[in-house]
């Protein structure tokens, strides 16, 4: 058998039942680490399929920021009790609504099929970026070539998350009217 | 076959932010969402030859990170207000 369809069973099965977990879980903290497990299976997928840079960044931005961020707030809301909050719904929404990611995953599914048949291809074969310099190396030069505009307009977008999240902690309290410190 | 991951993981999310009711894991299942919509970003770029893909996928990245720094803080400020982070307690404007 081929290894690396191995290394993709193996991390493909690691990434559903890590999902299912994050759903599933009790409390918000192991859901946070079932989603710190979904992270790097993900990081193995991309590696499998030569995007390394995208896989490194993974780890580094996804397990590495923003689930020490997650971490963070659960800590600070100091939510441990064990739920399973389902949301109080009928049961017919909950018949349609399942009902109908059935079918979206029927046409999902479809679509996947279709898209094996796919025959326009780019340049950038494996071979290529390999005497290229490898997969850092084009991407960094696609980036800052192609994309650098796009990469510019990127800056923006985090100096207004920044704002808005400023903007947000110093918020006045509607209800006492007093500002948080 | 990495397609099928992706769907999965995809509708896994999307059960986890209907059916949840705490907002944090509401969160969790949107970065789910995003991190399949990666994969299946990767898995296209791989077979059209092309890293179009793999850049899209670095941009989504920013915008998820930035995306739960901003949800992050709107559920500890709703948590500050209302006490609580359980997404049918928040009727705010329905009185």
């Amino acid at each position: 058998m081929d290894w690396s369809f191995l290394a993709f069973i193996i991390f493909a099965t690691i990434a559903v039942l890590g999902s299912l977990m994050v759903i599933f879980q009790k409390t918000p903290v192991s859901s946070a680490f079932s989603l710190v497990l979904v992270f790097f299976a993900f990081a193995g997928l991309y590696a499998i399929l030569g995007a390394h840079f995208i896989a490194a960044l993974q780890i580094l931005v996804y397990t590495g920021a923003i689930m020490v961020l997650f971490v963070f707030v659960i800590m600070l809301l100091g939510q441990d009790e064990k739920t399973t909050d389902l949301k109080e719904s009928s049961f017919l929404f909950k018949g349609v609504t399942t009902l109908g990611v059935l079918g979206l995953l029927s046409v999902l599914l479809n679509a996947t099929l279709d898209a094996q048949q796919i025959t326009a291809k780019g340049e950038y074969t494996e071979e290529k970026i390999r005497e290229m310099g490898g997969n850092l190396q084009v991407i960094s030069e696609v980036l800052f070539k192609d994309y650098a505009f796009h990469f510019e307009l990127v800056s923006f977008l985090i100096l207004g998350a920044i704002v808005a999240t400023v903007a947000l902690a110093k918020r006045k309290n509607t209800y006492t009217g007093d500002y948080h410190e | 076959m990495m397609l099928v991951v992706s769907c999965t993981v995809f509708l896994i999310g999307l059960m986890g932010v209907i059916f949840r009711k705490n907002l944090l894991i509401v969160l969790m299942s949107v970065e789910l969402m995003l991190n399949a919509v990666n994969l299946s970003f990767v898995t296209f770029s791989k077979m059209h030859n092309s890293l179009d893909g793999q850049i899209a996928v670095l941009f989504v990245m920013t915008v998820a990170a930035a995306e739960s720094a901003v949800g992050l803080g709107l559920v500890i400020a709703l948590f500050r207000t209302l006490k609580t982070a359980d997404s049918d307690q928040i009727q705010m404007l329905r009185d």
